[in-house]
């Protein structure tokens, strides 16, 4: 079986600096002998110049050989890969991988040398001298967040396990190549520094724009990473390679759909940011006011909410008209706003907002902390059906208007159509 | 050094109980052995010595002898370094698999072997005497703990630690050079410790076969009952046995890899 999966490039990420080049397998299987079932069956797929790739799939389902057939740790039995166009059969194993970085779930530093040489090492053997190995090693540190005078001589078992990670993907890092292959690089540390060491990444690559390929078996860090996400199953087959908000709206079968699991709308929210939807606009007063001007502007209707700004513009309370008959200032009425998101928190912060704000919605604000609109539940759901229609379009379901809802104008419709 | 931790500068040291007594012992240990010997050799040559005494108990003698036994030994420990830690490497290669159960066994059995047999079977083998005849056996005898902690030592090294440097773009070469070896040398100087307490040990039966050593001292004193060159020759090969030892366990300090310590 083969199959030709080019997935369409991501929306809103071409401004990004590319440094990566291209990676395409063709058919390539990798058969162990004495098997009697591949553990590979002829995959082909094209990795797009600096974009992140998550292979993401159950344990034993042959993710980690694939990946490793790219830079030969396992040979391919059959097949063609190519990086930058080159064919890396053809290539001599150890000097290809000294141009491809590479980062293991264990790390691998050599414990008997220090982290300033373990960084080095890769420039080692590519025969950079040593003032040039020495400067580059300072800069990779710094740039994972570990300061050079203070962790360069030190040996790998005075770091933490975070602190050796950091220092694991500045080692993949240090001789600047195109393409990097990591291997559940966040897989053994704790969650919260795991959150860390992705959002790390995350920053990292937006300056670098390498092309990664990242090995997962958790699917929310997928979703987090990847610009676009490979769904493998048994034989490495391909489930489904698309872009994480494609994969959460429609998931091609009922395997992927599992492995999406549940709150697939709920990980659409963290993929989509407040400054990708239109706000809303709420009736707004001075705390100076009168009580009475404002009710007049709130008007009749039951449930209208309106917000109560300091003299600076920022929120301060959420006001009902039932509020503001009883009380005489605008300053102690209602209750006051105790949560805000910003533009470039995730809708899943704001529902959180709007979840405890009893007001019904989100506040949004500026940099400065002045209130620049609001996130109700019909925005966010809106969001969530218009992702859910444009997929199904792209599918071909004579389902429903195009995926034009409140919101849904921006941001990842750029995806299905480029 | 740079990287003492909050708990050391607290007083606490991370060091295992086994590590402060091997430091320890490291200290304690030659100053002890000296003492004693000084102390044997001073009752010695104090003493009333006949004839034969006289003849044995000599500085020219004992220099002789003592020298003879370190020589013995030094060409011993050269042989087993030379034959055990490339064997050790070459068995570890994972297309030697097979290999590895047939020279451990060989090794096993020079190991199991009295070493005073080993020297008669390769003795009436030869039909020779002196030095080499008396080192061959003796580097036999003495090449299994170096031989096994090199194999162990490699194949304890981190799969993950193989797999990384492989995947940087190491050489097999270079990851056996940089990683696997330096990573094994630890338990290498270990057995290497073990095989030069062996080595002086068994010397003392090379004057058997005409090799010369402070077993010289000890046959005379016995076979003619002469309580003082007994002595003597004990003590000596004893303490010589001690230093080695002592030297072995300081190599094991300062050779070893440092971020390992």
């Amino acid at each position: 079986m083969s199959e030709t999966n080019t997935a369409p490039k991501p929306g809103g990420e071409s401004d990004r600096a590319t440094s990566g080049v291209e990676i395409r397998l063709e058919n390539v299987t990798k058969q162990y002998g004495g098997q009697r079932h591949p553990a590979v069956d002829s995959v082909t797929m094209t990795i797009p110049a600096g974009e992140t790739v998550v292979f993401v799939g159950p344990s034993g389902c042959g993710k980690t050989t694939t990946m490793k057939m790219i830079n030969r740790l396992i040979e391919p039995t059959s097949g063609r890969i190519t990086v930058g166009g080159q064919d890396v059969l053809r290539l001599n194993p150890d000097e290809l991988r000294r141009g491809i970085g590479y980062a293991i779930q264990q790390v691998g530093l050599l414990p008997h040398l220090t982290v300033s040489q373990n960084v080095g090492l890769v420039p080692g053997l590519i025969g950079w001298d040593k003032s040039r190995i020495a400067e580059r090693t300072e800069e990779m540190l710094d740039l994972v967040g570990l300061d050079p005078a203070e962790y360069r001589d030190r040996f790998p078992k005075q770091l933490s396990g975070g602190q050796q990670q950091r220092v694991g993907v500045a080692r993949a890092l240090a001789a600047d190549p195109p393409v990097l292959l990591m291997d559940e690089p966040f897989g053994a540390v704790d969650p919260i520094t795991r959150g860390n060491l992705q959002d790390e990444l995350m920053r990292l690559q937006e300056e670098m724009g390498k092309t990664i390929v990242f090995v997962t078996h958790d699917f929310d860090e997928a979703v987090k990473l990847g610009d676009r996400i490979a769904v493998l199953g048994y034989q490495s087959k391909i489930l489904q390679y698309d872009t994480p908000e494609a994969i959460l709206a429609n998931p091609a079968d009922e395997t992927v759909a599992g492995f999406v699991g549940a709150g697939a709308a709920l990980k659409q929210l963290t993929l989509r940011r407040v400054r990708d939807i239109e706000l809303e606009q709420l009736p707004t007063a001075t705390a100076g006011e009168e009580p009475a001007a404002f009710a007049a502007r709130l008007g009749g209707r039951r449930g209208a909410v309106g917000l109560v700004l300091d003299e600076r513009g920022r929120p301060l309370r959420w006001v009902t008209r039932r509020d503001l008959d009883r009380s005489g200032s605008l300053a102690t009425a209602g209750r006051p706003v105790e949560d805000s998101v910003d533009r470039a928190s995730t809708l899943q912060d704001a529902l959180e907002a709007l979840l405890t704000a009893d007001a019904g919605y989100a506040v949004v604000t500026r940099s400065r902390g002045q209130y620049a609109g609001v996130v109700g539940l019909d925005s966010l759901m809106g969001t969530i059906r218009a992702l859910r229609e444009q997929y199904e379009d792209e599918d071909g379901t004579p389902d429903g208007r195009p995926g034009d809802g409140p919101g849904g104008s921006d941001g990842g419709s750029g995806a299905a159509h480029a | 050094m740079p990287d003492t931790t909050t708990a050391e500068r607290a007083g606490f040291s991370a060091d295992s109980g086994s590590r402060r007594s091997e430091r320890l012992r490291l200290f304690t240990e030659p100053v002890v052995v000296l003492a004693i010997l000084g102390a044997v050799l001073v009752w010695a040559f104090t003493g009333d010595l006949d004839d034969i005494e006289a003849r044995e108990i000599n500085a020219a003698n004992i220099l002789t002898l003592t020298w003879q036994h370190v020589q013995i030994t030094l060409a011993v420990t050269a042989i087993v370094l030379l034959v055990a830690i490339p064997l050790g490497i070459l068995v570890t290669r994972p297309w030697a698999k097979g290999v590895a159960p047939i020279v451990l066994g060989i090794a096993n059995m020079g190991q199991a072997a009295p070493a005073l047999g080993l020297l008669v079977l390769f003795f009436l083998l030869t039909q020779q005497t002196g030095f080499w005849v008396a080192v061959i056996p003796i580097a036999f005898y003495a090449l299994l703990p170096v031989l096994r902690n090199t194999m162990v030592g490699l194949q304890q090294v981190d799969q993950s630690l193989l797999e990384a440097g492989r995947g940087i773009g190491m050489s097999r070469f270079t990851v056996l050079r940089r990683i696997e070896f330096p990573l094994a040398v630890p338990l290498m100087l270990a057995g290497l410790r073990t095989s030069l307490v062996l080595a002086v040990g068994s010397a003392t039966l090379a004057f058997f076969i005409g090799g010369g050593g402070l077993g010289e001292l000890i046959d005379v004193g016995y076979k003619l009952r002469r309580t003082s060159v007994l002595v003597v020759g004990a003590v000596l090969s004893a303490a010589l046995a001690l230093l080695v030892d002592w030297l072995g366990g300081l190599a094991e300090q300062l050779l070893g890899p440092k971020g390992l310590r």
